[in-house]
């Protein structure tokens, strides 16, 4: 019997239940991992630290909870990259890890869309957008390659118990506001340090309005933040959700009354208008209308924040409400996030009308995102993205300039040669 | 007690994991003896060759943000850089250095410039950074717990392959 602990956040309740103690900010504890993440960007070093860490006939603790993806390097952009695939595929192998191979998708929307990553559950990946699985209520954290190792081989992590930002959200959006806008908004607010070391909890009354896909964006973003987790409260929308698999696992977290935050954020959903992320940093963001006249030279949609079937949807809404023709000179590239994604849209006629007109249809994965495969922008290129990061160099050309908006608003740009307000286009 | 004396590297804020090492450039190998020819290259593309060994990177906050990639604390060490000074880490950098041995120092960096002198002693009561130039001095309370059992052990390798799980 342990003793009666006091109101937790959902932070505290999971590493407290992970740790078999109880649990409060500041705390430093060893926690069982439910889930562990690997790509072909971080597994083949973790490799190398797995069997320094635990010698040659080192095992996987648990190769249940272990999945690989390979999503960074899709299709291999190089040979090296095409032999740390192979080298990938022999560890799984030899270790029974399940490994979702080339094509199939991001790991984090892998571990959401299989239903993998479960309420209540500690997920982590090597992948600094693992936060993402948060909109699962898990407390999902994004870590390194020997931390990966370490996981895999003990099937435990060491984790500082984060403080919690409450994020509170209120009022209804507007036409035409994604949750992308809303998601660099919160950045913004936040700045690009300003929920270092911390988890958020997103909850508030208009939580409900948010799409479950729309919660994978909020907390992806939250990273660009610092945020070391973005877990959303449970709910109806949540629920309806875990009901599409069938699984016992998992139990919704709430925190309790009376927990302790280290502040709340109040977020006025109703005052939020299309957003811009202008070059080199995701929190430098103005509303669209306000954006210096930018010509735009390539239009991005894809990877984890602007990969999903709902995003496609909304470009495509906005390229064929201003007459489906690109502007000239346009390169319109399409990077579903995951398999399942691009089934979806074959199937209800998405992708062949953006292929008719003129997109280039890229293998689901990460993609042009961090310049590891796919289309590396040219030379002085202005890009419109629906991804999560512009720094600098991001997609491999340190001369072209990076810019984050929603789907509408990229289709608006692919539709107009410059950054356009979506809601300009009727 | 360990003392060290190294000329500091300024940076800014916010400088992310793809300015430290570009995730372009590690598709291409992960060998950070190679790769370290690319370090900080978005930030100044020359600076990777005027480091000299002992160099100590001196940033403001939010160092490491952005990509969790472990290549951006080994290309550092491989440098010859064995210690980052910053107002606040990201906390995956903060993590993947002190899993290699490098060590992050958190304190305040707000008189280092380019070229100063930065003298580190440090021992179980604590580090000390005095800047030789200002002759500022701050002390900073020991890295406790498990994270400083890791890096008085040199890192997570040696520190698992010693204890076999965490403790």
């Amino acid at each position: 019997m342990t003793a009666p602990s006091p109101p937790q956040t959902i932070s505290e309740k999971i590493l407290s239940a992970k740790s078999g103690s109880n649990a409060v900010a500041g705390d430093v504890v060893v926690c069982d991992v439910d889930l562990v993440l690997g790509t072909d960007a971080s597994a083949p070093m973790a490799i190398g630290y797995f069997e320094r860490m635990g010698g040659r006939g080192a095992r996987v603790h648990d190769a249940s909870r272990v999945v690989f993806a390979l999503d960074h390097y899709a299709p291999p952009s190089s040979p090296a990259t095409k032999g740390f695939h192979d080298q990938v595929r022999a560890f799984a192998k030899k270790h029974s890890v399940r490994l979702f191979e080339v094509g199939e998708g991001i790991s984090h929307q892998i571990a959401v869309e299989r239903g993998l990553a479960h309420p209540g559950m500690l997920v982590v990946g090597a992948d600094s957008h693992t936060v993402t699985c948060g909109a699962v209520n898990a407390f999902a954290t994004g870590v390194g390659s020997s931390d990966l190792a370490a996981a895999m081989l003990t099937g435990q992590l060491w984790f500082r118990v984060p403080e919690t930002i409450r994020v509170v959200l209120e009022g209804s959006r507007a036409p035409g506001v994604s949750a992308k806008d809303v998601a660099l908004t919160l950045v913004s607010t936040l700045g690009a340090d300003g929920a270092e070391y911390h988890a958020l909890e997103f909850t508030g009354p208009a939580a409900r309005d948010f799409s479950f896909d729309d919660r994978l964006v909020l907390s992806n973003l939250a990273v660009e933040a610092g945020a070391k987790a973005a877990v959303w409260h449970p709910d109806a929308v949540l629920a309806a959700r875990v009901a599409r698999f069938a699984s016992d696992q998992g139990e919704p977290v709430f925190p309790d009354a009376g927990a302790r935050y280290a502040r709340e954020l109040v977020i006025d959903v109703a005052s939020i208008t299309p957003t811009v992320a202008l070059p080199h940093s995701p929190d430098n963001v103005v509303p669209i209308a306000q954006a210096p006249e930018t010509p735009i030279h390539m239009v991005f949609l894809g990877t984890c924040t602007g990969g999903r079937v709902a995003d496609y949807h909304e470009a495509l809404a906005v390229l064929e409400r201003g007459g489906g023709k690109l502007a000239n000179g346009v390169q319109l590239v399409v990077t579903p996030a995951s398999s399942a994604v691009e089934r979806q849209l074959a199937a209800d006629g998405t992708l062949v009308k953006l292929a008719r007109m003129g997109a280039t249809i890229t293998m689901p994965g990460c993609g042009a995102c961090c310049g590891t495969s796919g289309v590396i922008p040219g030379d002085g290129m202005n890009v419109l993205s629906t991804a999560n990061r512009n720094f600098k160099a991001r997609m491999g050309n340190a001369t072209a300039s990076i810019y984050l908006a929603s789907p509408a608003a990229c289709a608006a740009a692919a539709l107009t040669g410059r950054i356009t307000d979506p809601r300009s286009l009727v | 007690m360990t003392n060290h004396r190294g000329r500091a590297r300024r940076l800014g804020d916010d400088i992310n994991t793809d300015y430290i090492i570009a995730s372009a450039r590690k598709k291409e190998t992960l060998d950070e003896n190679v790769l370290k020819q690319y370090l900080l290259e978005a930030v100044d593309p020359a600076f990777a060759a005027t480091v000299r060994a002992g160099d100590v990177l001196v940033a403001g906050a939010n160092f490491g943000c952005g990509s969790a990639m472990e290549v951006a604390a080994t290309v550092v060490l491989a440098a010859g850089i064995p210690i980052v000074l910053a107002r606040s880490f990201a906390r995956s950098f903060y993590r993947n250095a002190i899993n290699n041995g490098l060590l992050p120092i958190e304190c305040d960096t707000s008189d280092i410039v380019e070229g100063d002198t930065i003298a580190l002693s440090i021992d179980a009561s604590g580090t000390t950074i005095v800047n030789e130039r200002t002759g500022r001095r701050e002390t900073r309370a020991p890295l406790g717990g498990i994270a400083g059992d890791i890096l008085a052990a040199g890192g997570l390798v040696p520190y698992l392959r010693r204890e076999g799980r965490f403790s």
